[in-house]
């Protein structure tokens, strides 16, 4: 019998039945559910006469419409408030675990999972999210689900899933100096596209990968879904474990043991078959920006802006040429030549404390651009403390960035936080579509390292040789 | 849900690739609690021009494309987000069948979920179908679900596939929760099967 990948040990370990057509009843071990995508599932729960199978295993927090300033003043606009008003009647109504917004848990759905111990190996998790590939970081199979499949699980504990293909990314050898996960996932989904991944579940290996923190993990795999790919992974190790341990909702004692044994099977074997493998060189990896209005427009920030009339495919073309109007860029111009307006460090992707410590060792001493506005927003209440503690929101005030409360806040503009149209921004979150972060703003992904870079000179550098 | 049998209906076309659901409804139309009145949210920042007023050249702000249930789109249709709303927002506008080379995952799904066919049919027979339907008028496709068939009004038929599973519960209506749960049995069993293998998956989780 041929060996089984990664996901294949979880997906088996998972089933509950399997139609005749392959179609399989999985098993779902974890629920997130934040403010957004839950009140109708509730709703629905409540028309059908309906009790969440497990409540002991869903865990809410309020995280996309919450303010990132001063929470005592409450919430302005009176839409969002009701939707978080209704994501606790609806916890309170069912008995599902809530970390409301006066909580220094708080925070960003897909950093609070792991910051808690929520997210462990093995086991298969779900939020009404596209970036709950995130979790994937632990050897674990996320994914994003709708509103309804919110429903199905709080109902039911499954989910009806066809299963998906594998496919290996390997990433070998030794990242540049300053270069991140973030680099890596970025020139991943330019080299696949964004619907490379479309019907498959990532695994990422190689040497680079491994080299990877757990936080480093994390990035990569929440933009799994940028590339199309509903999940990404990677196989736990001693990291994974060490990380998970003594976090509050870990196991703990002699079930951690126990489970940490079970964690070590976790890998792909050795005679395995993925369905694809791609390949990258870490040493080839450059600094990334994106370009364009989806994140598969990307490019080193030592290349030039693509230029429509060279390209022969029909559908590229077009595609270049609105992205470029819309991003209000022309062709070939170098990628460093791009001014920005608003810099933006957070997201479920880029706002955990390394990325604000690294963040930080880059803005200490420097001043952001007089032309450009710049904030931090730290992924949840305990990293904003964390990084009190460490001082680095006093490092970040002094080099002028503007130190925020915890939540999505600019990465999809649904609180206060919006780009004005034109307006240019560096941001480290996971999307750039066309108005994403506020109608008619230009987003740029890129590390947090490029982006505290971007504010201090207000145009993008090569932040391998930035002094 | 509604089911989806047979449906014989004009065509709207959006000749574009990789449309994601931040466009097909942008976030501020999020903040609702319910899942219906989604339509004036639909494609808000392509219907209008920078002044506010409608686009005239978008397509659902066109007379002849009004009353359309069925979509004809591009490659990768439905990516990014996996808000349902996507979806909620393209019935409540009255779509029921959405045509494309291919769709994002969570956005396929999210369809069936609400009574909406997706259908992959190829990209070279897209892209005709997308001219014509831009230089006729009226122009209508049927589309069969239980032969998994397009039929284009001069009688060509193009056959997509489709899940057995998938398609019997959108072809009956069925309550997908109701179906689950009529496996009460086999999920119990799993339960305490797995509760023996990895008991920690199985304490509290109440902070
Ligand atoms: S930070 Fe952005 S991508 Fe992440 S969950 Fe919030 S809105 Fe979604």
């Amino acid at each position: 019998m041929a060996g089984k990948t990664l996901f294949d040990k979880i997906w088996d370990s998972h089933v509950v039945r399997t139609e005749p057509d392959g179609t399989t009843l999985l098993y779902i071990d974890r629920q997130l559910v934040h403010e957004v995508t839950s009140p109708q599932a509730f709703e629905g729960l409540k028309l059908a006469g309906r009790r969440p199978r497990r409540s002991a295993a869903t865990l809410a927090v309020p995280d996309h419409n919450v303010p990132t300033t001063d929470r005592r003043l409450g919430i302005v606009d009176h839409v969002s408030a009701l939707q978080i008003q209704t994501l606790e009647d609806n916890c309170k109504d069912f008995g599902i675990a809530l970390f409301n917004m006066s909580d220094i848990r708080q925070g960003i759905v897909h950093v609070i999972g792991p910051e808690q111990g929520f997210t462990l190996p093995g086991t298969t998790i779900v939020c009404g999210d596209s970036h709950t590939s995130t979790h994937g970081a632990f050897g674990a199979l996320a994914f994003g689900i709708g509103t309804s499949e919110v429903e199905h699980v709080l109902a039911t504990q499954c989910l009806v899933q066809k299963r998906p293909k594998t496919m290996e990314i390997r990433v070998d050898g030794t990242l540049s100096e300053r270069c991140s996960a973030k680099d890596i996932i970025l020139a991943i989904i330019g080299k696949i596209g964004t619907a490379g991944g479309t019907g498959y579940v990532i695994e990422y290996t190689g040497s680079a990968i491994h080299a990877l923190s757990m936080e480093g993990r994390m990035t990569l795999c929440n933009m799994s879904i940028e590339g199309g790919a509903r999940a990404g992974m990677v196989a736990p190790d001693e990291k994974t474990i060490a990380y998970i341990k003594g976090r509050p909702l870990a196991p703990k004692g002699d079930l951690f043991e126990m489970a940490v044994q079970g964690w070590g099977q976790l890998k792909t074997d050795t005679d395995a078959k993925y369905d694809v493998t791609v390949t990258l060189e870490a040493e080839q990896i450059a600094p990334q920006v994106s370009w364009g209005t989806n994140p598969g427009m990307v490019l080193g920030v030592d290349q030039n802006i693509p230029d429509p009339r060279t390209m022969s495919d029909e559908k590229t073309k077009n595609a270049t040429e609105r992205a470029l109007a819309y991003m209000g860029l022309s062709p070939n111009m170098p990628i460093t030549g791009i001014a920005i307006d608003k810099v933006f460090i957070g997201s479920c992707t880029n706002s955990r404390i390394e990325d604000l410590r690294l963040a930080a060792s880059f803005a200490k001493g420097k001043k952001v651009a007089k032309t450009v506005q710049a904030m931090v927003v730290p992924g949840s209440g305990l990293v904003k403390q964390q990084a009190e503690t460490e001082g680095l929101d006093r490092v970040f005030r002094e080099a002028g960035f503007e130190w925020r409360e915890a939540g999505c806040s600019m990465c999809l503009a649904m609180n206060a936080d919006v780009l004005k149209p034109g307006e240019r921004c560096a941001s480290t979150s996971n999307r750039n579509f066309e108005g994403r972060q506020g109608a008619g703003g230009r987003t740029h992904l890129v590390s947090p390292a490029m982006a505290v870079a971007a504010a201090i000179e207000g145009h993008f550098v090569d932040i391998r040789h930035w002094s | 849900m509604e089911r989806f049998t047979t449906l014989t209906g004009l065509v709207a076309p959006l000749d574009r690739v990789n449309v994601d659901t931040d466009q097909v409804i942008p976030k501020q139309f999020l903040k609702t609690i319910k899942r219906t009145g989604l339509r004036e949210g639909l494609f808000f920042d392509w219907r209008k021009l920078k002044d506010g007023s409608p686009d005239p050249s978008f397509f659902l702000n066109q007379p002849r494309y009004q009353g359309a249930t069925i979509l004809l789109t591009r490659d990768n249709f439905g990516c990014g987000s996996s808000r349902e709303h996507a979806p909620w927002a393209l019935l409540d506008q009255g779509f029921r069948c959405i045509i494309a080379p291919s769709f994002a995952d969570i956005f396929y799904n999210n369809c069936f979920q609400n009574g909406i066919l997706p259908v992959v049919l190829k990209a070279e027979e897209v892209l005709p179908l997308i001219k014509d339907v831009t230089d006729t008028e009226g122009y209508r496709l049927t589309v069969d679900l239980h032969h998994q068939t397009v039929t284009t009004p001069k009688g060509t038929t193009f056959r997509f596939e489709i899940d057995p599973f998938r398609r019997d519960c959108l072809y009956r209506g069925l309550d997908a929760i109701g179906l689950t749960l009529q496996h009460e049995d086999a999920i119990a069993a799993y339960e305490s099967r797995r509760k023996a293998e990895a008991p920690w998956l199985f304490s509290d989780i109440h902070p």
